[in-house]
């Protein structure tokens, strides 16, 4: 795994930095204009699209300018796709 | 005294069963200066601090400002670090208005200078801090005609109004534009400050243009002026039409309007005579360029136009759509320009514009306005003032007040802004009463107060898509989501006023 970006700082988008993590699982640190009201959900899409996806250990910087869940979706994807190599839009 | 010698004994009779003096001529002196020249030393002429020293301003006593320049203020800024630099302690500040460019109250907060604040609204940091717990005494929020009805009925007693103008005489006739080539600002009406000028028990007028008198017409007579102080600037022109009162471009802003535009067309109140407003916020201004069209295929004539007037607005007036404008406040530059050289461009206070105990207020005879906000719940209750993250980042404005008055209230909101939705199922804080609101437009449909079903028959006649309010909020659910609980805390840093002078919410801290 490398360092790989996805995203926007525009309003309603996100952007996600995947890094190789130091330590074991998903470290998740989230930043967001809209972190009291959906921060646990925001978390909780990200660790479930990261983990449909097979990565397991990694960094994530998320910085949040309220995107939908869609949205958080498809940037942690093609983040994850570029970090890995791996591209799961490819079949 | 030759002339009156021989009834001397009567004069001085009369004089004693009056209680009065007998004249003396010894009274009389002649002054004989050039008056060009006389008008140099005024008395009324100081600076900051001797106008503030000769004013009586003690601690504890209330100082006013208004916020006709908007972002581009610098009287309050200004004069409250005097009073601070002068050593004044525990005063109370009531505003029109407060923007992002007063963020240095903070420090003056903290150090005691100013201890309770009374506005219509707060922006940017001050009205982060504030919604944090940074004051014991919880800010005082009233829309623009309730704080003419509380000055007028003295529950807000103002001992020195400071009034920024962009053209006064030394004697204090002044208005918030200049017919000078000197001319450094202009910011149109100064209908907020009307009030304070009118009721305050001292008035300190600041100018960046000081022109020979008599500088009329005027907005604040002399009479109500006590002290002159020429400034280098009272505030920047360009910035006045920032912040909620830009011009929009944002295609979803565009789409809102015209359906505002279509809802005002066929609402049944669109027909020649009527009356309009609208408030701040992209797609309310802009609804005004979309209604234009439909006034000339059907030759339709508005009576007057009301508010925030705005160029749009005067437009119209020019073209010959609007009769009259009725401004509180210039939105931008070309209205104050307006409101400068046009007569049929009329200056009004705030309680002519919007007071609920003036008779002869505008909204009261206002048929349609268009406002804009934060939040709508299904009650139709409106939020404008405090975001839906706790945190105070808006303005009442005349937005109760005119939904109050009006025939038709529309409000403009997006379904969503970002993950925030604008329609929900209890607002933040109570700023408008959902009995006073009529229509909320959405760019996914138009919900009506079913307190008004003729108005939701006539839309749905014209073919616009009126839906029910509780669909609009399930949409917006389904989109984003249930947004967890904000985490307030027990301190109440705000009251909300009704135009009626009761309470009628509380805004408490935020703990994040």
């Amino acid at each position: 795994m490398k360092e790989a970006y996805a995203g926007t700082l525009e309003s309603g988008d996100i952007m996600i930095q995947i890094e190789p993590a130091e330590t074991q699982g998903l470290t998740i640190e989230l930043n967001s204009t809209v972190m009291y009201q959906f921060g646990e959900q925001i978390r909780n899409v990200i660790t479930e699209t990261l983990t449909d996806l097979g990565v397991t250990d990694a960094l994530v910087k998320a910085t949040d300018k309220g995107a939908l869940d869609c949205t958080i979706r498809a940037r942690v994807t093609a983040a994850a796709v570029r970090a890995t190599g791996k591209d799961v839009w490819a079949d | 005294m030759n002339a009156t010698l021989d009834r001397k004994d009567l004069i001085a009779a009369e004089a004693q069963k009056m209680g009065k003096a007998v004249f003396d001529e010894n009274n009389l002196t002649k002054d004989a200066t050039v008056k060009r020249e006389a008008q140099k030393t005024s008395p009324k002429l100081a600076t900051l601090e001797e106008a503030i020293r000769r004013s009586g301003l003690q601690d504890g006593m209330t100082i006013s400002f208004h916020h006709h320049f908007r972002g581009g203020d610098r009287v309050v800024n200004l004069v409250v670090d005097k009073l601070a630099e002068m050593g004044f302690k525990n005063l109370s500040l009531a505003a029109s208005s407060l923007q992002d460019v007063h963020a240095p109250l903070i420090e003056h907060i903290k150090s005691g200078v100013i201890t309770s604040i009374s506005t219509s609204g707060l922006r940017g940091k001050l009205a982060d801090e504030i919604s944090r717990g940074l004051m014991d005494v919880p800010v005082v929020f009233r829309s623009h005609g309730g704080r003419g009805s509380a000055i007028a009925s003295g529950e807000l007693h103002i001992d020195v109004a400071f009034i920024g103008a962009s053209s006064s005489d030394p004697l204090g006739n002044a208005c918030g534009f200049s017919r000078s080539e000197n001319a450094k600002s202009i910011c149109g009406s100064l209908g907020y400050a009307l009030p304070d000028a009118q009721y305050a028990d001292k008035v300190v007028i600041l100018t960046d243009d000081l022109v020979p008198y008599p500088n009329t017409p005027n907005a604040i007579s002399e009479r109500n002026v006590d002290f002159v102080v020429e400034v280098e600037s009272v505030g920047d022109s360009s910035k006045i039409a920032s912040g909620a009162i830009r011009d929009t471009k944002n295609p979803r802003d565009i789409l809102l309007a015209q359906q505002a535009a279509k809802v005002i067309v066929n609402s049944g109140y669109f027909n020649d005579g009527f009356s309009i407003q609208t408030g701040s916020g992209g797609a309310s201004l802009a609804a005004v360029k979309y209604i234009r069209q439909s006034m000339i295929d059907k030759g339709i004539k508005a009576s007057f136009a009301l508010g925030g007037i705005t160029a749009h607005m005067v437009k119209l007036h020019e073209e010959g759509l609007i009769d009259r404008l009725i401004d509180v406040q210039s939105f931008d530059r070309v209205a104050a320009e307006s409101l400068m050289n046009d007569p049929k461009h009329k200056e009004v206070s705030a309680n002519e514009y919007a007071s609920a105990d003036e008779p002869g207020s505008a909204t009261h005879y206002l048929d349609i306005v268009i406002l804009s906000a934060l939040e709508v719940d299904t009650d139709f209750n409106v939020n404008v003032l405090v975001g839906s993250d706790g945190i105070i980042r808006g303005a009442i404005g005349g937005h109760p007040d005119t939904a109050a008055d009006s025939a038709l209230s529309i409000i403009v909101c997006p379904l969503l802004r970002g993950r925030i939705p604008c329609v929900v199922d209890k607002v933040t804080t109570l700023i408008t009463p959902g009995k006073s609101v009529d229509v909320v437009v959405t760019e996914y449909g138009i919900a009506v107060n079913p307190a008004r079903p003729e108005v939701a028959e006539r839309l749905k006649k014209a073919g616009l898509k009126v839906v029910d309010i509780e669909w609009l909020k399930e949409r917006a659910h389904k989109v984003i989501g249930q947004p967890a609980a904000l985490p307030f805390g027990d301190k109440v840093v705000g009251v909300v006023m009704n135009r009626d002078g009761s309470v009628m919410d509380v805004i408490k801290n935020i703990n994040a």
